[in-house]
């Protein structure tokens, strides 16, 4: 008897609850429908795709290619040298500049002039980024011709150019190393004064203050940025095509010729190249957010 | 040991890591100034007026501004009432949004491009029927635009709710709705008039960092194969030399001006978030 009673309690409880549960969801309604159709159907459609091959018939063949078909093995090999690459000199670009402008003692106005400039670098990508690297670095640019004229360096005679692997990074290095900035400037911040102060009573110099201390409270967050950073140069197209002209088959090239064109004959393995992008994508931001969740303890 | 020291105490390796850092910054800058000047040194202004006199030009920069007003207005009414709600009624739902939010940093441009030409360059049928209900969005003028609005809000998103979600934190949501209700407020009063004030500052940076993202965008507008700013530059740097350079130019110059607008407007935030 008494079960009973409790049993029904509970029921119309539990019914209450969920009708004003469901209609508390009204207001998020247009995002989630603006989310379904031009975030996850778009991305479905390129999941789905990716199963079939040009007849329509299912398949994982297209996953197959992705590891076997040399352009392809050789696009994703050379987007993510160049990623990493510039992840990692932009971290340590980034790191330094934003090192020197929080805790290596150059004066306090120095701090805004670099965050709005790195602001304003990281933003500016495209188009008119490599444009100016042309003017830059080109075979008659401004500090190819300087380094000619005064210094009696011919870089293109050594064997450089702005069109290749190490002309494309350094292009990349100009948004990565602001946005390094960015993130670690507030990162450093959060090194306590008290933290130092009390490494020192405890008879810590310089160094074991920074290897036993500072880094290892650091380091998540370096990693992570620097895996954002590397997402961010993954991802990339138009600065790639700008400059290149599609020369240099790095994957978003190789997509991108796939939209205008099918060079593959099979439009599924398109898609299949797609996901593969989204599946790096997706597994560096899974890192980020889990390096993430380790700096929260100590940096707010 | 000894190196870790001295990087310490002295300022000088700062300094270093400071000029290196504003070289690589200011060169190519420079660089690019000091070619669009050199087209005719009896007037270095030459590539700028060439430029500016381009009837293209105007065309296109001024459909990107559009787009950009566009994807920012759209933007603001999606997110402002959705991050608002979630405050107020449904926290459960903000990992969710949080992660839909941040998609685009799974999904880049050129993905995302695919995917939409892929959804609707075919029609939309009726469920087992040969009815369409919507032609495809491709093939006419307001569909691509919608597509292309649609597609900048999804790169914007994670900055324009990131920068709100920041703006509402720091106002007490709840009390204010209670209040405006107790005055006799609905929810269209409230949310433009009590809600929409209160994050201004935030919204105002969103949106500059949204036009810097949208005017000069080249990936969704050329494969859309719309006439935007982005796609028009690229083809002038096919077949000239000085325009582009004055351009990219002007189009840095945009960039420094919506940075240090926002830099501006959040300033006085920004100081209040740091001494929390």
């Amino acid at each position: 008897m008494a079960s009973t009673s409790l049993s029904t309690q509970k029921v119309s409880v539990s019914t209450s609850s969920s009708s004003t549960g469901w209609r508390k969801w009204i207001g998020v309604i247009p995002f989630f429908l603006f989310a379904l159709f031009f975030m996850i159907l778009p991305s479905a459609r390129l999941l789905t795709g990716s199963f079939f091959n040009s007849e329509g018939q299912f398949t994982f063949h297209n996953y197959q290619e992705l590891f076997t078909v040399p352009t392809i093995v050789n696009a994703y090999k050379l987007s993510i040298q160049i990623s990493a690459v510039t992840a990692i000199g932009g971290g340590i670009l980034g790191f330094l500049l934003a090192y020197a402008v929080t805790v290596g003692g150059l004066p306090k106005s120095m701090r805004p002039i670099l965050i709005t400039f790195s602001g304003v670098a990281s933003n500016f990508a495209g188009v008119p980024l490599a444009f100016a690297f042309v003017a830059t670095l080109g075979r008659v640019g401004f500090v190819t011709t300087v380094l000619k004229e005064v210094f009696h360096v011919d870089i293109y005679a050594a064997g450089f150019s702005l069109y290749t692997f190490i002309g494309l990074g350094l292009t990349y290095m100009y948004f990565q190393f602001p946005l390094m900035v960015l993130i670690m400037a507030p990162a450093l911040d959060g090194l306590r004064r008290e933290w130092r102060e009390a490494a020192e009573n405890l008879g810590a110099n310089t160094f074991q203050y920074w290897t036993r201390v500072a880094m290892p409270i650091l380091l998540p967050s370096i990693l992570g940025a620097m895996i954002l950073l590397f997402g961010n140069a993954f991802g990339a197209y138009a600065t790639a095509y700008a400059l290149t002209g599609g020369r240099l088959e790095i994957v978003t090239i190789q997509i991108g010729a796939q939209i205008r064109g099918d060079v593959f004959h099979n439009p599924g393995l398109g898609y299949a190249m797609a996901m593969g992008m989204v599946v790096i994508m997706a597994v560096s931001l899974a890192a980020y957010s889990w390096l993430q969740s380790k700096t929260e303890r100590w940096l707010k | 040991m000894n190196l870790l020291t001295r990087l310490h105490k002295m300022p000088f390796w700062s300094w270093l890591w400071f000029i290196l850092g504003a070289l690589y910054f200011l060169l190519p800058l420079l660089a690019t100034f000091e070619f669009s000047i050199s087209w005719d040194p009896a007037d270095p202004l030459k590539a700028y007026t060439r430029v500016f006199a381009d009837k293209d030009f105007w065309e296109t920069f001024m459909y990107s501004n559009l787009l950009a007003v566009a994807t920012i207005l759209v933007n603001v009414i999606l997110i402002v009432p959705t991050a608002y709600w979630i405050r107020l009624r449904v926290p459960e739902a903000r990992r969710l949004v949080e992660f839909i939010t941040l998609l685009p940093f799974v999904v880049p441009a050129i993905i995302l491009v695919f995917g939409l030409i892929g959804v609707y360059s075919s029609p939309f049928k009726v469920p087992f029927t040969e009815l369409t209900f919507l032609e495809p969005l491709t093939t006419f003028k307001f569909g691509t635009n919608i597509l292309i609005v649609a597609g900048y809000m999804v790169l914007a998103m994670p900055y324009m709710y990131r920068s709100v979600d920041t703006g509402m934190r720091t106002v007490d949501v709840r009390t204010l709705t209670e209040a405006a209700q107790s005055l006799g407020a609905n929810w269209f009063t409230i949310i433009t008039r009590v809600i929409l004030p209160n994050v201004r500052a935030a919204l105002l940076s969103g949106a500059l960092l949204t036009f810097a993202i949208v005017v000069g965008e080249v990936t969704l507008a050329s494969f859309l194969g719309v006439d935007a700013f982005g796609p028009y530059l690229f083809l002038l740097g096919q077949h000239r030399a000085y325009e582009p350079a004055a351009l990219s130019f002007f189009s840095f110059l945009l960039t420094w001006v919506a940075m240090g607008l926002i830099q501006l407007f959040t300033g006085g935030q920004g100081q209040a978030a740091g001494a929390h």
